[in-house]
């Protein structure tokens, strides 16, 4: 199929470019501004290895729960009839509007250990979240799952669902044409609900504070530890950490963009 | 030859009150013909699974689908069923003959011996080379002939074409309506062809189904219903005018208060078929002795290639077919009053 | 009104440095509130007018809130503005441009941020000072009197991240009372420590005793005896190309004044230590 050669409109052209440069500039700020000669004892110094550490497995883990999770709830919200659904989608995407703080305090008033969660959790099973990385990993699953439920409910809408009916009469059971027809066709809202809820967790900073509390080693993920240096007034600390935090996600960015543009 | 298909299917959904019944022997095509949201979706999603039945009863082959009273339903992928549609519903992520290969391996029939099978059936209808390629890249004729491949080679017991031509420019449908009627041909299923396309029916049908507002008004031979249409639909879809009344004798009271003299008798209701072309009109009243004739206002002048049809409203309102010609004679563009007469031979009673 | 804590070991130790050398001039210079009108006679005597923008510690904001009031009700004509937020990010916008007329901070070391880049125009003078208390949910559940009750592991304790000012404080006291404690939280700001015993997360914490008084009856203090606990000197001072250097000089004039002082002590700040 051969392409015609592409031409754009100038001023498209002209505030994309700007777009970008919105974009860039301030990357390429974070880049001059870092502290070069002594980037080394940065990136290796204990801080920045447990935090990029903690940041990783937090992350990974609220994306793991959100497709445990957040999937059946897109299933539900996408195909499901029943009275409230609105208010239940509504209330699936509150903590996307919410300050962090602010999720971070409601998270405490329900799972800490005065929470009328959280109490009788702590009571029976002697289980508290706050402060520990489980706490961490509610926190940054709550900021991130609304995302994830978004996308995959989108992407299960907008399918053919009348694919569905003809792989029945061809024969398929009900898990056969999931795995088959449906899975494949929400592949791309899949990915990128998943890509979306990593990349959320990885940056959330407020609730992860205020619920999960900051400790080295144990609750102190990259974003605290860049936001405490910078409050301490280590800045050079803070950006470097900060390109830390870039370049891990610029690469599973990339990354990805490569895979789906390659199919 | 005993029926391999008994349906009887009565449901109830919000727009549609649905009450048919019919059989369908094997080798058989039935055509479902009838206006859009009549029925004749709804009917194949009934005998698919895909609508619980309200009432009534589904026989296929001896084994009951589907049997409200005594709560028997067979789910949707365990009825030796296949479908056609009129968007092709060919799976988008897999190759053409992954596409046919489907329905063997839901079977349980290995991958290899799918893959071959579903080769054989696409080199079959002319595929082979566009085995590997997916939907979106092919023509809507190969898309269809996927479809027709990918149904037929589960040898399903009842096939179900829900306008299968639709979707096709006429160039291709002739092609491709040839090799569907050569594939019903050789396989031992029951078909069920909806559609609104006369020539399909004509063409495909062995016996044709009229449904109109989820009931059947008329079931018979194409011919038999073409010939003798019982409803508004049939005669627009053959392109005849279709009046109701009542016999007394060679007299015709019609529904609507006219009197129109005929070269038979009938008797009781009766439904009056009259060709278009046995319609004639003029700008004068005609000599003769007056019957079968009556003033009316030109409505509607439809030129449809070499031939004109007009439409007179009055009492009775009519369709004449004219020549080209008459259109400046009797310069009908311009509307008015026309004169129309018929002769009693060309009017064809029956009862309802 | 000078009190003089008996065996206090001055400062934070962690704040030493040339910081402090310089500002124990400012502090010769000014030993009595009542000269501080003549470090501003060398400005002009207009009556203040426009707006004015203050960046001060999140710390002071009830207290300047009200000294901004009675301010703005002895000269009609004035609006302060305040900027309320960590003492590092207040410092980083400064040394970054934002305009600001006058910056209150919560420590020395951050004023110092602002002077080591020239951007003071009069010298930094420190016009309050804040010590820690313990606090503890109301009615002190977990019965804490001492500090040496916080060492207990079941015990959970908050404190600010020891790189900011009111984590250098906790750590000072602990090291002056001899006593290990190992926090489930270090926070960003204390507002974060007040928060976690607020809300019965955490047993205590080590926040400012302004910070007790604000809270009121949602938390309870225990106080932490002289010899153990740390005190933290709050500098003010005037930005070079300040916008409103007129209302500037007064409002200073004004914090550092008697109305200002008392409105200082009366939400729990101490008067500059020596």
């Amino acid at each position: 199929m051969s392409r015609q050669k592409w031409r754009v409109n100038p001023l498209l052209a002209v505030l994309a470019g700007l777009a970008a440069l919105f974009f860039i500039f301030p990357l390429i700020g974070l880049i001059t501004g870092a502290p070069w000669g002594h980037i080394t004892d940065v990136i290796t110094s204990r801080t920045a290895v447990q935090a990029l550490e903690l940041s990783i497995v937090a992350s990974l883990a609220s994306t793991v729960l959100a497709l445990i999770f957040g999937f059946p709830l897109a299933w539900l919200l996408a195909r499901g009839q029943f009275p409230g659904k609105g208010l239940l989608r509504g209330l699936t995407t509150l903590p996307m509007v919410l300050p962090p703080v602010v999720g971070g305090i409601a998270l405490l008033l329900a799972y800490g250990r005065r929470g009328f969660i959280g109490k009788p959790l702590d009571s029976a099973f002697g289980i508290t979240l706050p402060f520990s990385l489980a706490g961490v990993i509610v926190a940054e699953s709550f900021v991130a799952m609304p995302f994830f439920v978004i996308t995959v409910e989108s992407g299960l809408r907008s399918m053919n669902r009348r694919l569905e009916d003809a792989a029945r009469s061809l024969g398929a059971a009900r898990r056969t044409v999931f795995m088959r027809v449906t899975l494949p066709l929400i592949w791309p809202s899949l990915a990128a609900g998943t890509v979306l809820t990593w990349a959320r967790a990885l940056g959330e900073f407020g609730a992860t504070i205020t619920f999960a509390g900051n400790l080295p080693g144990v609750t102190q993920t990259m974003p605290l530890a860049i936001y405490i240096s910078q409050s301490s007034n280590m800045t050079d600390e803070a950006i470097a950490l900060s390109l830390i935090l870039v370049v891990v996600s610029l690469v599973v960015m990339v990354f990805r963009r490569d895979r789906s543009g390659a199919q | 030859m005993s029926a391999v298909l008994d349906a009887d299917i009565q449901l109830r959904l919000s727009r549609l009150s649905l009450d048919v019944a019919f059989s369908v022997a094997p080798g058989e095509v039935l055509a479902l013909l009838g206006p859009n949201a009549s029925g004749k979706s709804t009917t194949l999603r009934a005998l698919t699974g895909l609508l619980p039945l309200d009432g009534g009863r589904v026989v296929l082959d001896g084994t009951v689908l589907e049997d409200p009273a005594q709560r028997v339903k067979v789910a949707p992928e365990k009825r030796p069923i296949a479908l056609m549609f009129q968007d092709y519903l060919l799976f988008p992520h897999m190759s053409a003959v992954e596409n046919v290969a489907f329905g063997l391996r839901c079977h349980g029939v290995d991958k290899k011996t799918a893959r071959e099978k579903a080769l054989q059936a696409l080199t079959r209808l002319d595929l082979a080379e566009a085995a590997e390629s997916r939907p979106g890249s092919m023509s809507g004729g190969q898309q269809q002939r996927v479809a027709m491949a990918r149904a037929l080679v589960t040898d399903p017991k009842l096939l179900l074409l829900d306008e299968p031509l639709a979707a096709l420019d006429v160039s291709v449908k002739t092609t491709v309506r040839r090799l569907l009627r050569d594939a019903l041909r050789q396989s031992r299923a029951a078909n069920i062809l909806v559609t609104h396309d006369l020539v399909d029916a004509v063409a495909l049908g062995d016996r044709m189904i009229v449904i109109e507002a989820g009931a059947v008004v008329q079931t018979g031979t194409p011919a038999e219903v073409t010939a003798r249409p019982r409803s508004g639909y049939v005669a627009d879809l053959t392109g005849v005018n279709l009046l109701r009344g009542t016999g007394h004798g060679t007299v015709l009271d019609l529904d609507d208060g006219a009197q129109l003299t005929c070269a038979s008798p009938a008797a009781g209701p009766t439904f009056a078929v009259i060709a278009p072309a046995a319609v004639a009109v003029s700008r004068q009243r005609p000599e003769g002795e007056g019957v079968n004739t009556w003033r009316g206002r030109v409505s509607a002048v439809d030129l449809m290639g070499d031939r004109v049809r007009v439409r007179v409203e009055g009492t009775p309102a009519i369709t004449a077919e004219v020549p080209p010609a008459a259109v400046d004679q009797l310069k009908l563009d311009e509307g008015g009053d026309l004169w129309v007469c018929l002769s009693p031979a060309a009017i064809t009673t029956y009862p309802q | 009104m000078f009190r003089m804590l008996r065996g206090q070991r001055g400062g934070i130790r962690v704040l030493a440095g040339a910081g402090v050398a310089s500002l124990a001039v400012a502090l010769a210079a000014c030993s009595s509130p009542a000269t501080t009108t003549a470090a501003s006679g060398a400005t002009t005597q207009a009556k203040p007018t426009g707006t004015l923008v203050v960046f001060a510690a999140t710390s002071l904001t009830d207290a300047f809130n009200q000294i901004a009031d009675q301010f703005q009700a002895a000269n009609p004509g004035v609006t302060v503005k305040f900027n309320y937020n960590g003492s590092s990010s207040l410092a980083t916008q400064i040394t970054q441009g934002a305009p600001a007329d006058i910056f209150a901070s919560a420590s020395p070391t951050n004023m110092k941020t602002v002077t080591d880049q020239s951007l003071e125009s009069t010298t930094p003078k420190i016009f309050a000072a804040n010590q820690g208390e313990i606090m503890v949910e109301a009615g002190n559940p977990s019965h804490v009197t001492s500090l040496s009750d916080l060492a207990n592991p079941a015990l959970k304790v908050v404190t600010c991240a020891p790189t900011v000012p009111c984590g250098a404080l906790a750590t000072q006291i602990f090291e002056n009372a001899g006593v290990t404690v190992k926090p489930v939280s270090q926070e960003q700001n204390v507002g974060g420590v007040v928060t976690k015993v607020s809300l019965g997360e955490a047993d205590a914490g080590i926040v400012y005793v302004t910070d007790v008084k604000a809270n009121g009856n949602k938390t309870a203090g225990v106080p932490i005896p002289a010899n153990q606990n740390a005190t933290t000197n709050y500098p003010i001072a005037e930005i070079k190309g300040a916008p409103n250097p007129t209302a500037a000089a007064a409002f200073m004039s004004y914090v550092l004044g008697p109305s200002g002082q008392q409105v200082l002590k009366s939400f729990g700040f101490l008067p500059p230590s020596s």
